[in-house]
């Protein structure tokens, strides 16, 4: 719509943007197009695909062994999830009970893995806002569980350390140790980001009252995760659906009622309390036994359909497996979080301007190959 | 609400439905494409069905039919289902949208377009969502060949 000066000939009207596929605030190759009228935006259109490999496609021809690695290619700072999520869906389709040795050094490791994201998450979504320091803060305490995972298993990023029926190889010797240390270095380096960040009066304003999803509109865009409980909607599939040794813990579920982009970020750094909580309840209780049970070297689902949710760093991941009986599945979707929290980045940023729409953007915490799988 | 009272209930809206749970640990309904729309926001505006959560929303090839299959959870009653649609028609497969019942089904639907050619009526900006425009076929059906880009063990 044009809109005309007052005593001008001047008048503006819309016009088109393009932020991406290489812009530093989305974080990997995501393009937005732009309508924006001055500096507000009218709408927000995502272009995907920069990074598309079709894993789904790649999974029809692969073994469930073989499907594992390609899952961490998806939400690579959700790894061991991913990994734990088809893991889970070949055990209980084969009904196999894999030891509690096995489900609690998953979980453990699942939590490590949530700290490590959202570190980074929080270094990045500082960046976005030009506080440059939060990045080299963020850093430095994911070095500390990177160093963890390589030594455990070898990788710091695609773990791979899940396998159908239990875990690679053990746990390394230093792990309990290397955990503790961690856990009470972070303790110490956890109110440091808030002193830095959270009560900083420029980073309040940019945050209070804005990009807000009401507790409805999230149920409908089908949001999951930090996104959705910052709406007050409970969806942590950790509560609802446990799996792995979740049964054995007490943890609150970060929930926030006002769906601003200042209540997804408490509810992160909430999460990586509550992810602490969860390792001391477990790291001195890991039982003796297997760190495995055997499986057959060819894994031949039963005729059916099978779903398993997990909760990843960003949400709700669910795999979908389709089995005919063979040694291929017939079909395999990922719900992947992070597609449904970008379909609802439109509705949240219209109305606000180019600035808002990067703090915005920061907050749905957006793994780009995640979205387009 | 326990799989057998959810059947009953929505048994009485369309009497012609198919449930199963054979095979799947969620109850299945398979419809006719006809009466998808009608059932879908029956089982969201029904105050003792209310799915008002779409979690998945997947594309199907079952070789002679295509589809799409419904992962629906009620947030209020915390109940699962599953709603299928099958489409006999491969040259022009068509169905009503559910992106007016749930907004999460915009962008799921246009996936489905893009890699089943499942078109969508009245769905408010059905286009590919991944691929480019000029892209030839729908990758995800199993009778989709592409010599160049597909590695064939």
């Amino acid at each position: 719509m044009d809109t005309t000066i007052e005593n001008s000939n001047l008048k503006s009207e819309d016009y088109f943007i393009n932020m991406g596929p290489q812009h530093p605030a989305t974080h990997g190759v995501l393009r937005l197009l732009l309508t924006i009228d001055g500096e507000i935006i009218k709408k927000v259109e995502p272009d995907l695909g920069y990074i598309h490999r079709s894993i789904e496609k790649m999974c029809e021809r692969d073994s469930y062994q073989q499907i594992v690695h390609l899952t961490d290619r998806m939400d690579y700072l959700s790894s061991h999830i991913n990994n734990e999520a088809v893991c889970l869906t070949v055990e209980n389709a084969l009904e196999i009970e894999v030891p509690e040795r096995v489900k609690v050094i998953r979980t453990i490791l699942d939590e490590l893995t949530r700290i490590a994201s959202h570190t980074l998450w929080w270094g990045v979504m500082g960046m976005d806002v030009g506080a440059l320091t939060t990045y080299f803060y963020g850093f430095r305490d994911r070095e500390m569980i990177n160093d963890i995972f390589e030594e455990t298993c070898g990788a710091r990023l695609t773990m791979n350390y899940n396998i159908p029926g239990g875990l690679m190889f053990d746990i390394h010797p230093n792990f309990v140790k290397r955990v503790k240390e961690f856990i009470a270095h972070f303790k110490t380096k956890l109110p440091e980001y808030d002193t830095l960040l959270t009560g900083n009066v420029i980073f309040q304003k940019r945050m209070k009252g804005v990009g807000i999803l009401t507790k409805e509109d999230a149920i409908s865009f089908g949001a999951s995760g930090p996104v959705a409980r910052g709406s007050g909607y409970s969806c942590d599939v950790r509560k609802h659906h446990p799996y792995s040794a979740l049964d054995k813990v007490t943890f609150n579920e970060a929930l926030r009622t006002e769906g601003d982009s200042f209540a997804r970020y408490a509810v992160r750094i909430q999460e990586m309390w509550e992810s602490m909580s969860i390792i001391e309840q477990l790291i001195d209780n890991i039982p003796e036994g297997d760190y495995k049970v055997a499986t057959n070297a060819v894994i031949k689902l039963p005729k059916g359909e099978f779903y398993e949710r997990v909760e990843t760093a960003r949400g709700e991941l669910g795999v979908y497996v389709v089995s005919t009986g063979t040694k291929n599945p017939y079909r395999v979707k990922f719900r992947s979080p992070g597609f449904s929290n970008l379909s609802l980045l439109n509705h949240i940023s219209v109305g606000g301007k180019i600035g808002d729409l990067v703090a915005t953007m920061a907050t749905l915490d957006l793994v780009i190959p995640d979205i387009d799988r | 609400m326990t799989n057998q009272s959810l059947q009953e209930i929505i048994s009485s809206w369309i009497p012609e439905l198919e449930f199963t749970e054979e095979g799947s640990q969620f109850l299945n309904i398979t419809v006719q494409p006809e009466q998808l729309h009608q059932l879908m926001s029956q089982l969201k505006t029904n105050s003792e069905t209310n799915f008002d959560y779409l979690f998945c929303l997947s594309g199907m090839d079952w070789g002679k039919e295509l589809g799409v299959v419904y992962h629906l959870e009620s947030t209020t009653h915390r109940h699962t289902i599953v709603v299928k649609v099958k489409l006999s028609d491969r040259e022009n497969p068509t169905l009503d949208t559910v992106s007016d019942i749930w907004f999460t089904a915009d962008f799921h639907e246009r996936e489905v377009f893009d890699f089943f050619g499942i078109k969508f009526n009245n769905h408010p900006n059905l286009k590919r969502l991944f691929l480019t425009e000029d892209w030839d076929g729908f990758p995800l059906r199993k009778d989709y060949v592409d010599e160049i880009n597909m590695v064939i063990k």
